[in-house]
């Protein structure tokens, strides 16, 4: 469904996103893990199609996200991180104005709205504006959105940012639901949502793949058999970002985006 | 979904965004007196003894060059703010629905603007017998005018997060398109310039443009250099938003 070959992304001389490939299937919900600054939202603006590659190749249920892009971000949606909302409008609002957005009219897009009212449980505050919201419910309006059209692929970047602990097992639950037939790329730094809720992990660090598998192969690396062990060991912390191998690498890398 | 459609689903959203504001009332109250001032005050309207709007028009390329930023700086500076800019361009339109779409929004805003001066019409209508088929051209003119420096504006809020940068560029900006051909301006330049090149820095003025509206002239050049400035900051505006993405 979701294809990733070779990206690359660039800002200036430095290499937010090195050389990641992957593809994800219908049924699967893949997690994205690494420290901050990784790469994982940079990633997933490429995939949504907010920021074009500097190379490698990106299809979204058969479509180039470069080449027919309307097509692919049809099958998407998208929860941004810090999940931004329009701060003057309603969240009815604002549901309808984006439910407008995927080409939803009339009854189908009321339906659409009430649905994804209902999954986000958004009733409360459906009146309230955006900008009066409380963290938890300005997430959920957000979350709503990326629902609204019943997509085939999700992106969420940091779903569960800023919920308390019942929002946080209440989305995990969504996510996990939603991931029988669809797509779920969803990024987080918490490793217990990473078992909790996907089937396969994808750790990133300085934008490049350092580790992929399922939840439990990656525990299998520990002898103790915890997933945060696997992760301090193959991840490296931001205060050796001037160790030589990583300026040596950053160095080298602008030539190869040339090429 | 068609293109139409992506655009005026922008637009509803955004001009719904003036009047849930106060924004769009401060702006309307305040363009209302300041235009009132002008005509009536300094340009003394009743002294001129003349039914015609002359002291009404003249003013609007210098009221606009406050007022037209001020409508037209949050029109993308707000989306980066607010991070809702990753919201809408990453949904199944493209980005040149979305810059007009945002642009007409304002500009209906600024349209709306214009009609409500309609007790000026009303009271030459009233004291005399003006020739409205010029003051229809004034009035059309004066909306092409609003509309080049809303295009400045939309292009310069695209620049930045910072509303209050870009207000003052784009001020700039459209204070150079008045005193391109800004008669002091022109006279200083014809000191030591060949008429040839100050005809040229006149013709980029929308001054120049502006005054056969006046007379109730439409000329099609006129028309057409209004819509080409529109064109060129809405293109700059998309080319703008794409390069800050290419990184």
């Amino acid at each position: 469904m979701i294809n990733v070959e070779h990206l690359v992304k660039a800002f200036g001389p430095k290499l937010a996103v090195n050389d990641v490939s992957f593809s994800v299937e219908r049924g699967e919900v893949l997690g994205f893990l690494g420290p901050n600054g990784a790469g994982k939202s940079t990633t997933m603006r490429m995939i949504t199609g907010y920021y074009p590659p500097t190379s490698g190749r990106i299809t979204v249920g058969g479509h180039d996200m470069v080449e027919d892009p309307i097509a692919a971000k049809r099958l998407i949606g998208y929860l941004p991180e810090n999940a931004p909302g329009y701060a003057d409008m309603t969240v009815n609002g604002f549901l309808h104005f984006c439910a407008e957005l995927r080409g939803l009219q009339g009854d189908a897009r009321k339906r659409a709205v009430h649905r994804a009212v209902e999954l986000c449980f958004l009733d409360a505050v459906l009146y309230q504006s955006i900008d009066t919201l409380s963290k938890g419910y300005k997430h959920r309006t957000c979350l709503a959105q990326s629902l609204i059209h019943d997509p085939d692929v999700l992106i969420l970047d940091e779903p569960t940012d800023g919920l308390d602990p019942n929002q946080k097992h209440e989305v995990r639950g969504l996510i996990k639901r939603l991931g029988e037939n669809k797509v779920v790329i969803f990024s987080t730094h918490i490793l217990e949502e990473v078992e909790a809720a996907c089937s396969r992990v994808i750790i990133i660090d300085r934008g490049r793949i350092v580790a992929s598998g399922t939840p439990a192969e990656l525990k299998a690396r520990s002898p103790e058999g915890k997933l945060d062990e696997v992760f301090r060991e193959i991840t490296l912390p931001d205060t050796v970002h001037h160790d030589h191998a990583a300026q040596a690498a950053l160095a080298a890398a602008p030539a190869e985006v040339q090429s | 979904m068609n293109a139409w459609a992506a655009i005026r689903t922008i637009m509803k959203r955004e001009l719904a965004g003036y009047f849930t504001s106060p924004i769009a009332y401060v702006f309307l109250v305040i363009f209302l007196l300041l235009t009132g001032f002008f005509t009536f005050t300094i340009g003394n309207f009743f002294e001129r003894g003349e039914a015609s709007l002359v002291s009404f028009f003249t003013w609007h390329p210098w009221l606009y060059l406050f007022l037209v930023p001020a409508a037209g700086m949050r029109l993308w500076s707000e989306e980066r703010r607010l991070g809702t800019m990753e919201l809408l361009l990453t949904m199944p339109i493209t980005n040149s629905q979305a810059i007009i779409g945002k642009f007409l929004a304002s500009w209906v805003f600024l349209a709306l603007a214009l009609v409500l001066t309609f007790p000026v019409w009303i009271t030459v209508n009233y004291f005399g017998d003006p020739d409205n088929g010029v003051i229809v051209a004034g009035y059309v003119g004066s909306l092409m005018l609003a509309g080049s420096y809303l295009a400045v504006s939309c292009m310069t809020s695209a620049l930045t997060r910072n509303q209050v940068i870009s207000f003052i560029l784009s001020v700039l900006i459209c204070l150079f398109l008045i005193l391109a051909g800004y008669s002091p301006v022109t006279d200083l330049l014809s000191r030591f310039a060949s008429p040839v090149v100050v005809d040229v820095v006149a013709a980029f003025s929308v001054m120049t443009h502006f005054e056969g509206f006046q007379r109730g002239v439409l000329d099609t050049r006129d028309v057409v250099f209004f819509f080409s400035v529109i064109g060129f900051m809405l293109f700059t505006t998309g080319v703008i938003i794409r390069n800050q993405r290419a990184g």
